[in-house]
């Protein structure tokens, strides 16, 4: 009887109704983008550093991965030593570097990445073969773009260039082997992996058994602290980063996101809750006469407090169910605005949809519905009966 | 034999900025089961008010009301609301039904919050809309019925519960001398019935229905009769 009470009032006068509703579910939208938003891209970067299970990055002293041309040295010895430790179960070593495509006259410059394609975790084989002979080289989509190659071609890449006598050195025939998605990558970045080995030699004794940076994967991820410790003092010229380590600088960097979206979805809250205490106040004052008749032929006060509290979480919910799917299809097309950001991997969702995110906005959004109707229903419940009624006689 | 309801030195008084207004300056008035009361007096004698202490709306500035022995002034706002629920049922003068709810769920709106079951209420709310002669009316809203129609379903809505007291202040107030003959006839069938009531009214003729007059004047009780009695 309640239930048919608040929705029979909220049908009552249905523009009004309809118009709350589509407030309520652009505050909720609003306030679903803040929440993925504020955790999504912190939840985008730790899967994305997990993709392949890899739980420690080793880069030279004081740098950060591909931070600068620093390499760590005797690369094979270090490698050797990983492998040597029983809890490492997988070890790749990567080396960076910026390579040319030479056509003709002209050139078209490509980061390339040296990879042990047995162990490499920066791309995912999306056609061809790996790069597992010398001499090949897996491609991203938007380096067969600009430099109109396809899987199978040969094409003649040098290490160098030497822009006083304009010449290149370390040139070398390399035949595309497959097509890749490169996970690191902004998007727009042309690049390539070439097998580590290949690539060292043509870079020539500058990068001699050198890598920019190992990746490294345990069998018990358990065991990072511990293996962390070994590697500072059996390897002093490495810093070794492990996933926590990363998300702990990855939160610092994020912390204005946060903040942002924190405030702006406090901010759509509070719009939400104003907007649902204003329609259920209004609703309430004009029907304080029905509210005291009701109270006078003998329902509760609870009773009544409930029905109009049921008014309002009907509105909310009702709002932050369509705000959800609304939030969804902008967190998309925002998300697709924000992907091109410089610098940042393409795979990166700044909104990232969880679950619980949803839960959140739609929890909040309906407490707060839930709180908007009880002052006014309060208020109005507690009205004294006999001069309300004398009140609204004369009304 | 215990009289149903017992109002012993009644005063109410409603404070105003300037001075209070006495409205009702010691009254004292029992009513015995099955009785069928009308309490008349001019405009502003206090009538309203001591029918809404009767009925429990209002709350006595001094002295008691007693209802099936319990005196409702004390009771707090939870055992007072479903006292009413149980004991009384009001009709007012505007008949005051819910606009958004048909005639049946307004009739079914009090046995509802009493807890009656569906099932039954759909049942008494037929019988009783029957009663007041509108079985043909029940899926309409307060909107689509006359003013007496209206306060028909008023009438089945205070009846909903079984109430050992119907009261009613000015029910005919609003209608033509035809329908208000309906709506008088239809209490002499509820006296006749056993139900107990006491209306407040100018009308003479509902007042010359009832079995017992109750002129007031100021305040207070100045005669107390049973015409022809
Ligand atoms: N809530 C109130 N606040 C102030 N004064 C009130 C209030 N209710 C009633 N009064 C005053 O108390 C007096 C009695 O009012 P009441 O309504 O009981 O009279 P009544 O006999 O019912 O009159 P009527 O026949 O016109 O309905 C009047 O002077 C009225 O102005
Ligand atoms: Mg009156």
């Amino acid at each position: 009887m309640r239930l048919v009470l608040a929705l029979a009032s909220l049908r009552r006068n249905r523009a009004r109704t309809i118009l709350a509703v589509c407030g309520v579910a652009i505050a909720a939208a609003m306030l679903l983008d803040m929440v993925m938003l504020s955790t999504g891209m912190r939840e985008s970067f730790r899967q994305l550093l997990l993709s392949r299970g890899f739980q420690m990055r080793l880069t030279p002293r004081g740098t950060m991965p591909f931070d600068t041309e620093a390499t760590i040295t005797a690369a094979s010895d270090v490698t050797a030593k990983l492998r040597a430790r029983p809890e490492v179960d997988l070890v790749s070593p990567v080396l960076g570097a910026s390579v040319h495509v030479l056509r003709g006259d002209s050139s078209i410059t490509t980061f390339a990445l040296g990879v042990d394609p047995q162990a490499q975790g920066d791309y995912q084989l999306a056609a061809g073969r790996d790069a597992t002979e010398p001499n090949t080289l897996i491609a991203n989509d938007d380096f067969l773009r600009a430099t109109r190659a396809k899987v199978g071609d040969t094409l003649r890449i040098a290490s160098g260039f030497d822009p006083q006598l304009r010449t290149h050195s370390g040139e070398r025939a390399l035949v595309i082997a497959g097509r890749a998605k490169f996970l690191y990558l902004a998007s727009g970045q042309l690049a390539v992996a070439i097998p580590l080995r290949t690539l060292q030699e043509m870079t020539g004794a500058a990068r001699e058994d050198r890598v920019s940076l190992f990746m490294v994967r345990l069998r018990d991820a358990s065991k990072v602290p511990d293996v962390t410790k070994w590697m500072r003092t059996a390897l002093p010229t490495i810093d070794v980063i492990s996933t926590a380590d990363a998300m702990a600088r990855v939160d610092e960097r994020l912390g204005y996101f946060r903040q942002l979206s924190a405030i702006l979805g406090a901010v759509s809250l509070v719009v939400g809750f104003l907007l649902v205490t204003t329609l259920v106040t209004v609703s309430v004052n004009e029907r304080v006469g029905e509210i005291v008749v009701m109270r006078a032929i003998g329902v509760s006060k609870a009773h009544v407090v409930q029905q109009i509290v049921l008014e309002g979480t009907a509105l909310s919910v009702t709002g932050a169910v369509l705000g959800t799917g609304l939030g969804l299809i902008t967190a998309r097309y925002l998300n697709t605005i924000l992907s091109r950001f410089p610098g940042l991997p393409a795979a990166i969702d700044f909104f990232l949809f969880q679950p619980r995110a949803a839960w959140t906005a739609i929890g909040l959004l309906t407490a707060c519905g839930v709180l908007a109707g009880l002052y006014p229903a309060w208020r109005a419940a507690s009205l004294p009966l006999a001069s309300t009624l004398r009140e609204e006689a004369v009304a | 034999m215990s009289a149903l309801v017992r109002a012993r030195d009644v005063r109410r008084d409603y404070p105003l900025e300037r001075e209070a207004v006495h409205a009702l300056r010691g009254v004292s008035l029992e009513v015995e089961k099955g009785e069928y009361l009308a309490i008349v007096g001019p405009s502003g004698c206090g009538k309203s008010s001591l029918l809404n202490l009767l009925g429990a709306i209002d709350a006595p500035t001094s002295g008691t009301i007693e209802i099936e022995g319990r005196n409702v002034g004390t009771l707090g706002d939870r055992e007072v609301t479903d006292f009413r629920l149980r004991h009384i049922g009001f009709v007012f003068q505007r008949f005051y039904l819910l606009p958004i709810l048909s005639a049946r769920e307004n009739v079914e709106l009090p046995m509802a919050e009493a807890g009656v079951s569906a099932a039954e209420r759909r049942e008494r709310s037929t019988e009783l809309l029957r009663y007041v002669d509108l079985a043909d009316r029940v899926k309409h809203r307060p909107a689509q019925l006359s003013g007496g129609e209206q306060q028909r379903v008023a009438i089945a809505r205070a009846l909903a519960n079984r109430p050992s007291l119907l009261l009613a202040d000015e029910p005919t107030g609003e209608l033509d001398a035809k329908t208000g003959q309906e709506i008088i006839s239809l209490f002499g069938r509820l006296h006749a019935d056993g139900t107990t009531v006491v209306v407040v009214t100018h009308d003479e003729n509902l007042a010359r229905a009832a079995r017992r007059v109750v002129h007031m004047r100021d305040g207070v009780i100045v005669q107390d009769e049973v015409p022809g009695g």
